[in-house]
């Protein structure tokens, strides 16, 4: 009798966390708990993140959900906890719950293929965030405006120097879209002005390499203004290149990390370029609210990103 | 005293039955809470969503029934998936390929039956040291990054289906489970394992060979996690450097929720199929009402509490 007890407290507590969570969770919902768009009443999107221990993911999460609240439609918001297993599973569940769409912003782009071809399958449109999906077509990719945060970069550089001056490079991951979008944007923006990009060398986006590639570089250019870094990680490696040296040298990075924000407050850094992952997330639910009303959407929507000085 | 009599007999069976009524209620409550929930393609979703975990929790229940633990189920999976994938990139067949994953799988299971038996180091220090030793063997050998599947035979193996409606991995589930359940109640080897965990020193006196055994069953173990491994990797259409972080958590948790003793010598494969079954339902469940991956955690770790109450009751 007694394991009867137990068990039916393990159904009470399982009842007792789902009703006070089930529709709560996403808006103050005025029907019942359950339902698809064929429930009738509110759309329902789901939304897949890949993870909620890094704050940009959790940015990106409020973001939709203020949008859905805002838009009257539900958020089914699921969490992969970075395991791809785990997030093909819980795309199928959303599947399974017929929502009207889904949002994914992928663990990894190799592995959710398979799961965007199932919901496709299924008729409810894929929108990703962030990252992208390799071999899968998706309604829309929605991720930031890399080539436009690179231009941003070198306008900053530009207005700062008076538009000369010698720049070195420090370069992401080749071959990822961020470095590549990022170096573009740079790039181009630089040669329409005085400046001029003496140096650039990989750095993999890693601190410590930042470091030893900006001592590299120094060493062998002695007269620089400035060195602009595709990421927050390499440019805190650079400043620690540059902390010896007593000389001016304007460092800006890329992301807006919380590091990154720190140094451009301490003066450590002049600037940086931060993504908006609550706009991301915005974004995201928006289209998906479009795809809903059956209007059309783009393929591909660029977030602009937010240039971050100490003012 | 005939009512007191069989009432003491039906108490017997609720005790062994415990986790099959949980599931049993697991099912009512979120039948009744989600449309969604009792829609057989949704049922068979959550079993192929299972499979993964039933493989390495079958192979987790010999180990534990024999009084150990094996924390490095999830490492092995992600090495022997690394390995497979590797050697098909290189232009390996299939066969080969997953030959020599299983077949690695079973030497690093060996292996810690070996540091367990003959090194008498503690099974928990014994595969967290091999766990630790595999993850960054795997993260050596992929550099970080997923090598991509591009086998469309291989592919086969976690995404394809038979009679184009049950999901391969829910038939490989069951194989597995059979094999298992014969080798648990069926032979020699099966009582052994229990003899061990009942009382090693009693098992060793009337016969049994304990290193022997012990190299076997985390051979098993072994076995099983490169098993799940492969089918994951093939799910995934890559192997993941990071695959399977957590994996022993949900495999000890399965084979507790499903009444088999931490302290070895009592349990049943069945009990493991139904724990897996439990976790996955709960976990299916909660996605389709919408509940907060965090509150999801909270949920299950009750749930896991429970268990371990119960069979410390017993």
């Amino acid at each position: 009798m007694r394991k009867l007890t137990f068990l039916a407290a393990a159904a009470a507590t399982l009842l007792a966390a789902c009703s006070q969570q089930g529709p709560g969770e996403s808006a103050p919902a005025a029907g019942s708990t359950a339902g698809g768009a064929a429930a009738g009443g509110k759309p329902v999107i789901g939304l897949a993140l890949s993870t909620q221990n890094n704050p940009f993911f959790v940015e990106l999460k409020d973001g939709a959900q203020k949008a859905a609240d805002a838009s009257g439609v539900q958020l089914v918001v699921v969490d992969a906890q970075d395991d791809p297993a785990r997030q093909i599973s819980s795309v199928e569940d959303l599947i399974q719950k017929r929502v009207s769409v889904i949002l994914l912003n992928p663990t990894d782009s190799s592995a959710l293929a398979g799961a965007v071809q199932s919901a496709q399958r299924a008729n409810i449109p894929v929108i990703t965030l962030d990252r992208g999906v390799d071999g899968a077509e998706v309604a829309s990719h929605i991720a930031s405006d890399n080539i436009a945060g690179g231009k941003m970069a070198a306008d900053y550089l530009a207005k700062q120097l008076g538009g000369k001056g010698n720049i070195i490079e420090l370069q992401g991951v080749a071959g990822t879209s961020a470095a590549r979008e990022r170096g573009k944007g740079f790039d181009d923006e630089i040669a329409t002005t005085g400046m001029k990009v003496v140096a650039q060398q990989p750095a993999n986006f890693d601190r410590a390499q930042g470091l030893s590639v900006s001592e590299n570089l120094l060493q062998g250019n002695s007269d620089v203004q400035a060195i602009f870094a595709q990421n927050d990680e390499m440019a805190l490696g650079a400043v620690q290149a540059l902390a010896g040296k007593n000389k001016k040298v304007l460092v800006v990075g890329f992301d807006g990390t919380p590091d990154g924000k720190k140094a451009v407050q301490d003066g450590q850094m002049a600037a940086t370029v931060a993504q908006q992952p609550e706009e991301i997330g915005r974004l995201g639910v928006e289209t998906a609210k479009k795809l809903v009303d059956k209007q059309p959407v783009d393929k591909s929507i660029a977030v602009p990103l937010k240039l971050l000085t100490k003012e | 005293m005939t009512l007191q009599m069989n009432w003491s007999r039906a108490s017997t069976l609720l005790q062994r039955l415990g986790s099959v009524i949980g599931l049993v209620l697991l099912f009512i409550v979120l039948s009744v809470m989600s449309p969604d929930f009792l829609t057989t393609g949704n049922l068979l979703t959550v079993l192929r969503q299972v499979s993964i975990n039933a493989l390495i929790a079958f192979g987790m229940t010999f180990v534990i029934l024999a009084g150990g633990i094996d924390l490095s189920v999830g490492a092995i999976l992600a090495f022997t998936g690394a390995i497979t994938a590797g050697l098909m990139a290189s232009g390996h067949g299939i066969v080969l390929s997953v030959g020599a994953g299983l077949g690695l799988g079973l030497i690093l299971g060996m292996v810690n039956g070996v540091l367990v038996s003959w090194g008498k180091v503690a099974p928990f220090i014994a595969t967290l040291g091999t766990l630790t030793l595999l993850r960054g063997l795997t993260l050596s050998y992929t550099q970080g990054s997923p090598i991509p599947v591009t086998n469309q035979s291989f592919a086969l193996v976690g995404g394809g289906y038979v009679a184009n409606l049950v999901p391969l991995p829910v038939i490989w589930m069951f194989i597995a489970f059979v094999v298992c359940g014969f080798l648990l109640r069926g032979t020699v080897f099966g009582r052994h394992v229990v003899a061990i965990g009942g009382n090693e020193e009693a098992a060793r006196l009337s016969g049994v060979r304990i290193a022997p055994m012990k190299i076997a069953i985390y051979g098993l173990s072994g076995l099983l996690s490169a098993f799940a491994g492969i089918v994951l990797t093939s799910r995934l259409y890559s192997a993941q450097a990071t695959a399977g972080q957590g994996y022993e958590l949900d495999a000890i948790a399965a084979v507790v929720l499903g009444g088999t003793s931490l302290a070895g010598g009592r349990g049943w494969l069945f009990g493991t199929l139904i724990g897996a079954l439990l976790i996955g339902f709960l976990n299916n469940g909660l996605n389709l009402l919408g509940v907060s991956s965090f509150y999801q955690q909270v949920v299950k770790g009750i749930v896991i509490l429970i268990a371990v109450l119960l069979d410390r009751r017993q």
